[in-house]
């Protein structure tokens, strides 16, 4: 799997990874603050939020149609339809583009499922390899807590109990997520994360990702001629709200 | 033209596979009834020959169940709207169709199946891949796409010549499809000359697919009584297998 940069792509690619509750999509947030306030070219997609396929994997999770294959599918689906559209031509535009989950979500969580781990990564391969992954790694216990504190009413395919693991979704979901994060661990040195500790706070956090994104990506080469046209009303309101719900899922 | 590759023939339950690693947990041996794909452009008789086939088997006392191309619960309504609107890449497009014939695969096909029914299956993955490979696809990524589908017991392509196509559209509709003509590839800006470039584009993918799954090819510019001799014969001695 060659980088965007290995590519001679113009564009650099950003993702983060971790599990629901590691603040990932936190850290992903404060660094677009950041490059936009630097006037970096800057583009954010996030995990199934193609608006068209959205609706489809929707439907198939509220009536509880999908199947791991086509839970799987339908999450390619989503991501080919945003990676073809969006990230590929912002990419040969010369952009930073920040993804809120990449192609490693589907390999930890479709092979969790029961889906054959070649079988996976061999649809997703028309994906180039982000130039900077970092994996939020929380203890798992942390990141149960955060997203478990309110009791919220875990949703079906979110707690993994198409899995049958346990009756409970609680428990269920524990479960699910402990064998994810086994996924990710083992994939880690292929796919070069940055291991990150999300246990720590935010601020610190976010310190290290901002040093380690200026260290890696010339940024200077990003930054706008013409100044920032205003970005579209629904990516600036109710960011912080949004990213509590976990869509990912 | 028959199939004589060196692949085996599809048919014989015990003989059952998937074409790749498969879906989980489904047990091969379970799956008694038949699995038929009929596959071929608009106009190449395809509907014709179900319908009638339909009537034969269940007049001969076999269940039946339909499947085809946007037909599942879970994607049919995205995708024709996707289509309407041409909007999606070709990676996304042949994704959502992978899902809408997965879906299909589970919920109808498989428990069929294992309910000793006969599918019929008006288009099956050939199609699919075919158009994809048209579209520049590659051939060995499809295939692992794929390889979550269930070997038929037959196949049929029927082929017929483009210019045969073109009367048999022509007269049933007074247009060309928008995508059997291909419109979306930019072969020609005339749609009559893209339809033919098209469908001859279609045939040489159709061909280049037999060589790996071994299909049935159809002569499909006869009549269709004769041609549902053809498939009548093969299915007949398909049902007696067991």
């Amino acid at each position: 799997m060659k980088t965007f940069a290995e590519l001679n792509f113009p564009g650099r690619l950003v993702a983060v990874e971790g599990l629901d509750g590691s603040g990932k999509s936190t850290q992903i947030y404060l660094l677009k603050r950041w490059l936009e306030a630097e006037g970096i070219k800057v583009y954010f997609s996030e995990w199934n939020s193609s608006e068209l396929v959205k609706s489809a994997t929707s439907k198939g999770k509220k009536r509880e149609l999908l199947t791991p294959t086509t839970f799987s599918l339908i999450h390619a689906t989503d991501f080919a339809d945003r990676y073809e559209r969006h990230l590929l031509p912002l990419l040969r535009a010369g952009y930073v583009v920040l993804c809120d989950r990449y192609v490693f979500t589907a390999f930890a969580r479709d092979v969790t499922r029961g889906c054959p781990p070649d079988w996976v990564r061999g649809i997703y391969s028309f994906a180039a390899q982000p130039d900077l992954t970092f994996f939020f790694k929380a203890d798992l216990e942390v990141s149960l807590n955060r997203i478990l504190e309110g009791r919220p009413k875990l949703k079906f395919f979110e707690a993994g109990m198409d899995l049958r693991l346990s009756s409970d979704p609680y428990e269920s979901f524990r479960i699910f997520q402990g064998r994810i994060l086994e996924q990710y661990m083992a994939m880690s040195a292929e796919f070069s994360f940055v291991v990150t500790d999300a246990n720590q706070n935010v601020e610190t956090q976010q310190a290290t990702v901002r040093k380690l994104v200026r260290e890696r990506i010339d940024l200077e080469r990003f930054r706008r001629r013409s100044p920032l046209p205003l970005p579209p009303p629904a990516q600036r309101t109710n960011k912080v709200e949004e990213m509590e719900e976990d869509s990912a899922a | 033209m028959k199939t004589n590759d060196a692949k085996p023939t599809a048919g014989r339950t015990n003989h059952r596979r998937f074409y790749g690693h498969g879906i989980p947990h489904v047990r091969l041996e379970e799956l008694a009834g038949k699995l038929i794909a009929v596959e071929g452009a608009d106009g190449s008789g395809r509907s014709t020959q179900i319908a009638r086939l339909v009537d034969w088997l269940e007049t001969s006392g076999h269940a039946t169940v339909q499947v085809g191309l946007k037909r599942s619960t879970l994607v049919s309504a995205e995708l024709e709207k996707a289509q309407d609107g041409n909007i999606l890449s070709r990676t996304t497009l042949s994704l959502f169709y992978a899902t809408d014939f997965a879906d299909q695969l589970e919920n109808i096909i498989l428990p069929a199946l294992k309910g000793g029914l006969i599918v019929l299956a008006d288009r099956y993955i050939y199609t699919l891949m075919a158009r994809d490979m048209v579209r520049g696809m590659d051939e060995a990524w499809l295939k692992n796409l794929y390889g979550i589908a269930l070997e038929p017991d037959a196949v049929f392509y029927l082929e017929v010549e483009a210019e045969e196509l073109v009367q048999r559209n022509l007269s049933k509709k007074a247009a060309l499809d928008y995508w059997e003509s291909g419109m979306d590839l930019g072969l020609s800006r005339d749609m009559f000359d893209s339809f033919l470039k098209y469908q001859m584009a279609m045939r040489n993918a159709f061909r280049q697919l037999q060589k790996t799954y071994g299909f049935t090819i159809v002569d499909g510019n006869r009549s269709v009584e004769t041609i549902t001799e053809t498939l009548w014969g093969k299915i007949r001695a398909l049902l007696a297998e067991k």
